[in-house]
Formats: C-alpha cells, structure tokens, sequence
C-alpha cells in the first residue's frame, strides 16, 4: 500500500500540483502586471476626486504627492494642495486606524499652517450598517470642518461648547470615537513635518498673508 | 472511461431549483448573509463565484484523469484560489466601488464549499461538457438564491431594488433588514417557504396517486376483471 502511494517519488505523485502551481503563477503575475496599473489609478482618482471638497478651491489636477517623515519615524504620504492659480492652499492628510468593527481609512484636509482642519472624507470602512457607517455622511464629517489642531479632538454626546468639541453620531459613539482617534493620531505625528515643510516652501506667501491680518 | 452520472441537462437542471446551492444544500451561506443587503452587491458576488466556479469545473474536468486521489484536494483548493484572485483583481480594475463594498468576501470565495464540492462532486469524475453544464446550473441556482434574498432585504431594509426607489416615501425603511440579523430571518423565512412548498407538493403528489389508485380499483374495467 506505501508502496503504491508513493509509486514514481515524490515527483511522480506532485508533478501535477508542481506543474499547475507554476501555471497558476504565472497566469496571476500576468494578471497583476495587466491590471494593477488600472487598481491603482482607481484609488488614486478617489483620492484626488475628493480633494477640492476637503480643501475649498483646490485644483485637483495640480495636486503634488509627497512623502513626509512623521513624529513616529515612520513614512506616511501626504498631498500639497493647490489652487488654479498655483499657490499653495493646504494639505489632505491620509489616516488610518481601527474602528468598531474594522479598519477606518480617512482623508483629512488642512490648511496650509495646519492650524484648522478643512474635511474630512472616509475612503473605507466597515462599521456596522445603518449606525456606525453614518461617519461616511456630509452630516458627521462637517462636524470637523474648521476644528483647530492646537489641542487633540474630544467626542462629546451633547452640543459641543467648545472648539475642538465633535458631536458623536448618536447609536454609533464607538465609531465617532474612532475617526476623532485616527484624526488626532495622524495629527500629533505628521502636523510638525507639515509645518515645516510649508514654512520651507512658502516664504512669499505667508509675506503675502502677514499684511492682511 | 468516466464514470456514469447525471447528463450535462440533468446537471444543469438540478443545480438550478431541484439542487439549489441555497436552498436545497444550504452551501455558501457566508457569502448568502453577508452581501445580500442589496441587490447590487448580491449580483456582483454571483457574478464573482459563478466565473470561479465555472472556471473551476473546466479545469478539474480537463485534469481529471492526472489527479491523484489524495492529492485532489490540494489541486482542488489551488485552482479555485487562482481563480479566486483573478476575480478580485477584476473587480478592483473595473468596478471599484463594488469591490471596496464587497470587502473581504470576494477573497473569500475560495472558502465557499460549494465550489469544492462541485469538483468533487461532478468535475472531478464527468466529462467537460457535463462539468460546464453543472458549473453553469449551480452558478444560477446560487445567484437565484442570492437574488432571492437580496430582493427581500432591500425592499423592506430600503425601500429600493437595485438602489432604485420602489415603495413609496412613506415606507418606513425596517433598519434591521440591513443589518445582520435581516439576513438570519429572511433566510429562515425563505427556507422555511422552499420546505412548505415541496412538502406541498409533495403531498399533493402522494394525494394524486392515491386517488389514481382508488379509482383504479373502483372503475367498471377495474371491477369487471376481478
């Protein structure tokens, strides 16, 4: 019986599953390489589909992709803003983190002191239907619109009476409590670089600003 | 030789309504309570598991005479994940929304045991003929069953079919339809209906033949002989 089941080794009996599986790959490298170029041009054109809703006025088509060095070491991208006419008129700041019942991506738009925070858009999640997945509407994410950064984000449950205050969605404060989360990690760690980096670039314009105050 | 099974038309048939995937084998029943909150993801996810299965049964059919028995399986499990990931790719390339809806349960076609058993049930033993037939009645009777559900749980969860507005404004969309537990007791309702039936029909069937029976014995040529 051994005998029979191992009849031509261990190449005679697996040739096929070897034969296949190098079939199988090859066939999904093709796959890939033909398509992957189309994947990821479509989360990219989410991406920029959204940005003049986070950042008013923003020419999408103009928009630079940058990599920044957060406070935590680690790489993150972010996108420099600008408007038709060239200047630079704030950041969309990609975020993620875990939700209620999975991960929650977020793009969060800012002005270009990253003093104020402009939008909010929810690129995935997964929260429960019906209540957690209320975060992706206009109703909740303008409730961070115009926030300042100077202090993390709290979720109330009443009507906020200060600033930094987010009404949580009611049914769904978990969910609530995650994006405010995910919203003031992405900030403690990337608003420095940020900072600097439109300190670096625009000197001309925050001559420009200076004067109008 | 193959062996002797079902003709390609009996196969067909059966998968669609006499062997339901749904409602007769109660296979795929992730996917059933997961994605049919909505007709269009239900109908993306068919989609998905019927060029899998499709897919699946061509290929154990063409193979089958090189298959070791036990290594049918690992030969099973690596054609449906190849296809598996062809699905998915697809979907993210060229319907993007659907697939972010999907999520994880695209992926996660290669997992349903309906597809599996397919191979080992009719592609791993029949003809490829036969196999394409199978692999298109099963796929069918799994988007039906997936429809089926689908239909009721956006309508009552929405009021929409398809994301189209169907009852009027005033329906007060039932939440929990959309939720998970909308899912168990539209299920359970609808297995509960498909049972009824059959039994009915059933009985109707048993009713039938003995009338015939009794009017058989009852008739004059009947009397006459005896």
């Amino acid at each position: 019986m051994k005998e029979e089941r191992n009849k031509g080794g261990y190449i005679g009996q697996a040739w096929l599953v070897i034969l296949l599986a190098l079939l199988y790959g090859g066939g999904l490298a093709g796959v890939q390489t033909a398509l992957s170029g189309r994947i990821q041009q479509n989360k990219k054109a989410e991406t920029y589909e959204v940005i003049p809703d986070l950042v008013a006025g923003a020419d999408a088509s103009r928009t630079e992709e940058l990599a920044i060095r957060g406070e935590n070491g680690k790489d993150s991208r972010a996108y420099k803003v600008f408007s038709s006419d060239g200047s630079h008129i704030g950041w969309v700041l990609p975020a993620g983190g875990s939700g209620f019942a999975d991960r929650i991506d977020l793009l969060i738009g800012l002005d270009p002191e990253v003093s104020t925070i402009t939008g909010l858009y929810v690129l995935d999640q997964k929260e429960t239907p019906g209540l957690g997945d209320n975060i992706t509407t206009a109703g909740f994410r303008d409730r961070f619109r115009n926030a300042p950064t100077s202090q993390p984000l709290a979720v109330v449950k009443a009507d906020p009476s200060r600033d930094n205050e987010i009404r949580a969605l009611s049914g769904a404060t978990i969910s609530s409590e995650s994006v405010a989360a995910i919203v003031n990690n992405a900030l403690a760690n990337c608003r420095g670089p940020l900072q600097g980096l439109t300190a670096q670039a625009g000197p001309e314009r925050q001559r420009l600003v200076e004067p109008a105050r | 030789m193959d062996k002797e099974g079902p003709t390609a038309l009996e196969r067909f048939i059966n998968g669609v309504l006499p062997e339901n995937p749904i409602y007769r084998q109660l296979l795929g029943m992730c996917p059933t309570l997961a994605v049919t909150n909505a007709m269009k993801p239900a109908v993306t996810m068919a989609a998905a598991t019927a060029f899998v299965l499709i897919c699946s049964n061509i290929m154990v059919s063409l193979i089958r005479r090189l298959l070791k028995p036990h290594l049918r399986i690992l030969v099973f499990t690596l054609t449906i994940a190849t296809f598996v990931t062809i699905a998915d790719r697809f979907l993210a390339a060229y319907v993007y929304d659907m697939s972010k809806q999907l999520g994880p349960y695209v992926p996660l076609i290669i997992v349903n045991c309906l597809i599996i058993s397919r191979a080992e049930i009719c592609a791993s033993k029949q003809g490829l003929a036969v196999a394409t037939a199978d692999g298109i009645g099963m796929s069918l009777g799994f988007g039906l069953g997936l429809a089926s559900i689908a239909t009721v749980r956006e309508l009552l969860g929405s009021g929409t079919w398809f994301g189209i507005h169907v009852l009027p404004a005033g329906w007060p969309n039932w939440g929990i339809m959309a939720l998970p537990p909308g899912a168990f007791v539209t299920l359970g309702l609808l297995l509960a209906v498909v049972e009824w039936g059959t039994r009915r029909r059933a009985a109707t069937g048993i009713w039938r033949t003995v009338r015939m029976l009794w009017s058989w014995r009852h008739s004059p040529a009947s009397s006459s002989s005896s």
